[in-house]
């Protein structure tokens, strides 16, 4: 059926395709404006053969040989101009190149022809594009469509589309309607319009001679910026939150091999570049199947056992036997730390390498007009949050959870009641290492992966767990959320470079005041 | 913070002295000219200056398979600075003192080439620099083989100002914090204020080398753009690129509404970023790899061999960019003023180096100048398109003559435009 439709309107357009050869030529040869132009013309014509033309066009499936200009889909060419297939195709044939300028352009033209479609949908879509993208010549078939149109969104942007048309043009009663239609938008680029209003010319006179527009403008400028600012608002919380999340994953695993047991791991970074790794080794293996989108699923669970293999052995052949030993624990750490760099260099090289994103994580959704969350950062906020409720839940409803805040609080008393300490720090130190590898993962998806990944997050996560308090994980969270909105806040006040060290010196105020960090221990706990 | 780059610097030390060790032993010490090759094969750098050596090793093995420099051949000595700049002035004086080479090609980024500099000019090595840069220097010790200001920042600019590149009338600059961006902005700066743009019109952002969160900075540049056409200004430079433009594509920022230049952002950097969404993005350069001429055509096929035979990462998709362009016309012209300088002797080769010519893979026939170490280069700029390669839309009538001193910053007009037997720095 599916086929039988395809052929049917293959058939439909070749047999329509007849159009002015001039016409098609300029769009074919033609410099920036005579194509602009052509463009033009096609939309006014608004048959089927023009659409069909542009819409090619805009899939960038048009290409020249000699003087003629052809359609080209696969092996399949036809004849832009009589709508003749050719064959066989022409050797020589080149791109039709347009410029950003052209494209735009073409963009609001297919647009604009897409709004007579019966499918809700593209006609949505079409509308969409056309609001900030519409031109004059548009304006009459947007109107026809306006008329026909029955779906109240659709009908919506139309109008909204249709108002920033008028606004040059038209009676001052319909010119006031605009404006006021305009104050209603969601959209930043209104905003450019209506200062066009309030514009004020070298000698000081108003652009726009009327007052009662004038004022009218002001009003709904007022309006619009009141509603740009709260989505400006939620964008920032965003990107906060969003920072938080990364902030939290790197520092989550430090907090329970620093946090809780106390040991300085300066290879904690490192244990995240062994996630990152892994994730891209996992993703090599999924990348000739078609079920590369699904690597993820694979490469969490291999980065935690990737990280954790490696931290358990770290812990068995060198941390265990500088426990309560924090100076060479710190150096014997940093110089594992130079060699997990340095073998990593040697399998993978110095370069970075590149971990692709799933294509469910590319792209993201619009919060308001303006504001866009991307997936990629909304998949690793669920992530930050999934991980730390499995390791809250880990850590207080498990028995390993119960032994190992046992051995952390109180060794002597623990090993007498029968808990097998050494083997609990191993799981332990097992587990932290497991998370870096974790957060390695998430980060493999918005960072650069190579052999240094671990050296820029090594101060942040110390940071995150010692304002959040050393053995708190509540501290942890609120720490990293907390550096997350001041370095977003600072960054947008202030700028990325002054933020980061304004924050630094933030903390170092911070800890002098109170050495423990946000959240202490109370009670015994503390000297244990 | 000193200890995250204590332990780079160990590290990289570590690396460096493998790297080194390995290359020095494999020649044995006959009649050959000794060449450095100064780029960061690791680090934040990395993703662009790793091409750049392996593109220099390629034109040594192919000068050496004809016979060589003087009936010599040639012996590359290769260092990893690591992206680190003080490193970077240490590994020149190895370079120079230890294995006398005759001659550099090395550095990406301006703030090292700075750090090299003072021991190429006390030591009076040759240093061919490669990348398009922010002027402001001339030393007689230096070729400089990429674009200086007027060949890439305003032209690209210019084309933004016209009805044909959108018409901006709103400009964000946006840059790595080094000294690069920072005097590019300002000579752009400068030169938008004489076209008539407000300083309201005009917004300067930095972040650190190796950043990764543009989050912020992308919303911010829409909320700028709803003041009027915006067009941003990009002297982002290393792995920060990555995640800038995957911010980009994933915050919908299309082309059309808001392009974005970039002036350290080619091919080799786009590698393995989805180049759908960033389609009509710009770049602006003396070369791009999608231009069709003979020329280019047999360079793309030498290239793709070199990199399959020597099993380069990325061999599978092997693509070519200006600074190696520029980085192949260096050598082969510093080949052919020791040919006609019979020696290489640094003060004979500099002086036999003016007016030297070089057919070049852009389409034209570089020209040194006579006088002011700089090659006269026609400017493309280039769209970016689905398949990650660059469009040009448009290019100069021919070789556009350098103009070190910018003539937008105060006080440039008095500065002679050829080195003096010293170099002249301003800050």
């Amino acid at each position: 059926m599916r086929i039988l439709l395809a052929g049917l309107s293959w058939w439909i357009a070749s047999s329509a395709l007849a159009l002015d050869a001039g016409t098609v030529n300029r769009l074919g040869f033609g410099d920036g404006d005579e194509k602009i132009a052509a463009i033009a013309a096609l939309v006014a014509e608004g048959d089927p053969a023009a659409a069909a033309l542009l819409q090619a066009a805009a899939d960038g499936e048009l290409q020249t040989s000699g003087k003629r200009v052809f359609i080209v889909k696969g092996e399949e060419a036809l004849d832009a101009a009589t709508g003749a297939r050719v064959a066989p195709l022409p050797e020589d044939r080149e791109d039709v190149i347009f410029n950003n300028r052209v494209r735009r352009e073409l963009g609001g033209a297919v647009a604009a022809l897409r709004l007579i479609s019966p499918d809700r949908a593209a006609r949505l879509a079409a509308a969409r594009e056309l609001t900030g993208n519409a031109d004059e010549a548009m304006l009459p078939l947007i109107k026809k469509a306006l008329e026909r149109e029955t779906d109240a969104s659709v009908k919506q942007l139309l109008e909204l589309t249709q108002a920033t048309l008028e606004l040059r043009t038209g009676s001052k009663e319909s010119r006031i309607g605009a404006i006021r239609t305009l104050g209603l938008s969601t959209n930043p680029n209104t905003k450019m319009l209506l200062l066009a209003i309030l514009e004020k010319s070298k000698d000081g006179s108003f652009s726009e001679p009327d007052e009662d527009l004038r004022i009218e403008a002001q009003k709904s400028l007022r309006e619009l910026e009141a509603r740009l600012a709260w989505g400006e608002r939620a964008g920032v919380l965003f990107t906060s939150v969003s920072l938080g999340s990364v902030l939290l994953l790197a520092a989550l695993g430090l907090a329970i091999t620093y946090g809780l047991m106390g040991v300085i791991n300066m290879a904690h970074g490192e244990l995240i570049m062994v996630g990152a790794y892994t994730t891209y080794v996992v993703q090599n293996l999924f990348k000739r199947t078609e079920f590369f989108d699904w690597y993820p699923l694979a490469a969490v669970p291999a980065s935690f056992l990737a990280a954790a293999l490696v931290g358990m052995a770290l812990e068995r052949l060198v941390i265990r036997w500088l426990y309560g030993r924090p100076l060479e624990t710190l150096l014997a750490t940093w110089g594992i730390s130079l060699m997990l760099i340095q073998t990593v260099r040697t399998i993978f090289g110095a370069a970075n390498v590149q971990v692709e994103n799933p294509a469910f994580m590319s792209g993201g959704i619009e919060l308001f007009t303006g504001v866009v969350m991307p997936w990629s950062r909304i998949c690793i906020i669920a992530f930050a949050a999934l991980v730390l409720f499995l390791m809250y839940f880990l850590l207080t409803k498990t028995r390993l959870g119960l032994f190992v805040r046992g051995v952390t609080q109180n060794r002597a008393m623990a090993s007498c009641v029968g808990v097998p300490t050494a083997r609990v720090d191993t799981w332990a130190f097992g587990l932290g290492s497991g998370i870096a590898g974790l957060a390695g993962c998430a980060l493999s998806q918005i960072d650069n992966v190579g052999p240094n990944l671990g050296q820029n997050y090594i101060v942040d996560s110390f940071m995150v767990v010692v304002l959040g308090g050393v053995g708190q994980l509540a501290g942890t969270v609120y720490a990293a959320l907390g550096l997350g909105f001041a370095n977003k806040l600072l960054e947008a006040w202030q700028g990325a470079v002054l933020a980061k060290i304004a924050v630094l010196v933030f903390i170092i105020f911070f800890i002098q005041k109170r050495p423990q960090g946000m959240f202490a221990l109370k009670g015994r706990a503390q000297d244990a | 913070m000193k200890r995250r780059t204590f332990v780079k610097q160990l590290a990289m030390s570590a690396a460096v002295a493998a790297i080194g060790f390995g290359s020095g032993s494999l020649y044995a010490q006959g009649k050959t000219i000794k060449v450095g090759v100064l780029h960061s094969l690791s680090g934040t750098m990395a993703i662009s200056e790793t091409v750049l050596k392996d593109v220099t090793l390629m034109a040594i093995e192919q000068i050496n398979a004809k016979g060589g420099v003087l009936g010599m051949k040639l012996e590359p000595v290769v260092v990893d600075p690591a992206s680190n700049w003080p490193l970077f002035a240490e590994k020149a004086r190895q370079l120079l003192t230890q294995d006398k080479v005759a001659v550099t090609f090395g550095c990406w980024t301006s703030v090292s080439r700075k750090s090299v500099l003072p021991v190429f000019e006390e030591l009076n090595g040759l240093l061919f620099y490669p990348v398009q840069y922010e002027g402001e220097e001339l030393s007689k010790n230096v070729f400089y083989t990429g674009a200086a200001p007027n060949q890439q920042a305003i032209p690209a600019v210019e084309y933004l100002m016209s009805k044909e590149g959108g018409g901006a009338k709103r400009w964000v600059l946006l840059g790595t914090d080094y000294v690069y961006p920072r005097t590019t902005n300002k000579i752009l700066r400068a030169f938008l204020k004489a076209k008539g743009v407000a300083d309201k019109d005009i917004d300067e952002k930095y972040t650190p080398f190796g950043h990764s969160d543009y989050q912020t900075i992308v919303a911010d540049v829409k909320k700028f753009a709803a003041g009027g056409k915006t067009a941003v200004v990009s002297t982002i430079n290393g792995d920060s690129n990555v995640p800038f433009y995957k911010e980009l594509g994933n915050q919908g920022l299309k082309a059309t509404d808001v392009p974005v230049v970039a002036f350290s952002v080619g091919e080799e950097e786009l590698r393995g970023v989805d180049t759908k969404p960033l389609v009509g993005h710009l770049a602006a350069w003396n070369y791009f790899m999608s231009q069709k001429n003979p020329t280019n055509d047999a360079w793309k096929k030498e290239w793709a061999a070199y990199a399959k035979k020597m099993k380069l990462a990325g061999a599978d998709k092997p693509l070519t960019n200006d600074p190696m362009e520029a980085a192949w016309i260096g050598i082969h012209m510093w080949k052919q003023a020791v040919e006609k300088a019979k020696s290489t002797d640094v003060d004979k080769v500099i002086a036999a180096m003016g007016g030297q010519t070089f057919k070049a893979p852009s389409g034209i026939t570089s020209t040194m100048d006579a006088k002011n170490h700089h090659l006269h280069k026609a400017v493309f700029i280039g769209e970016v398109q689905a398949n990650g390669q660059f469009n040009v839309v448009w290019q100069t009538k021919g070789p556009v003559k350098a103009a070190p001193w910018s003539p937008f910053i105060a006080g440039n007009d008095k500065k002679k435009d050829e080195p003096d037997g010293k170099t002249i720095i301003t800050k």
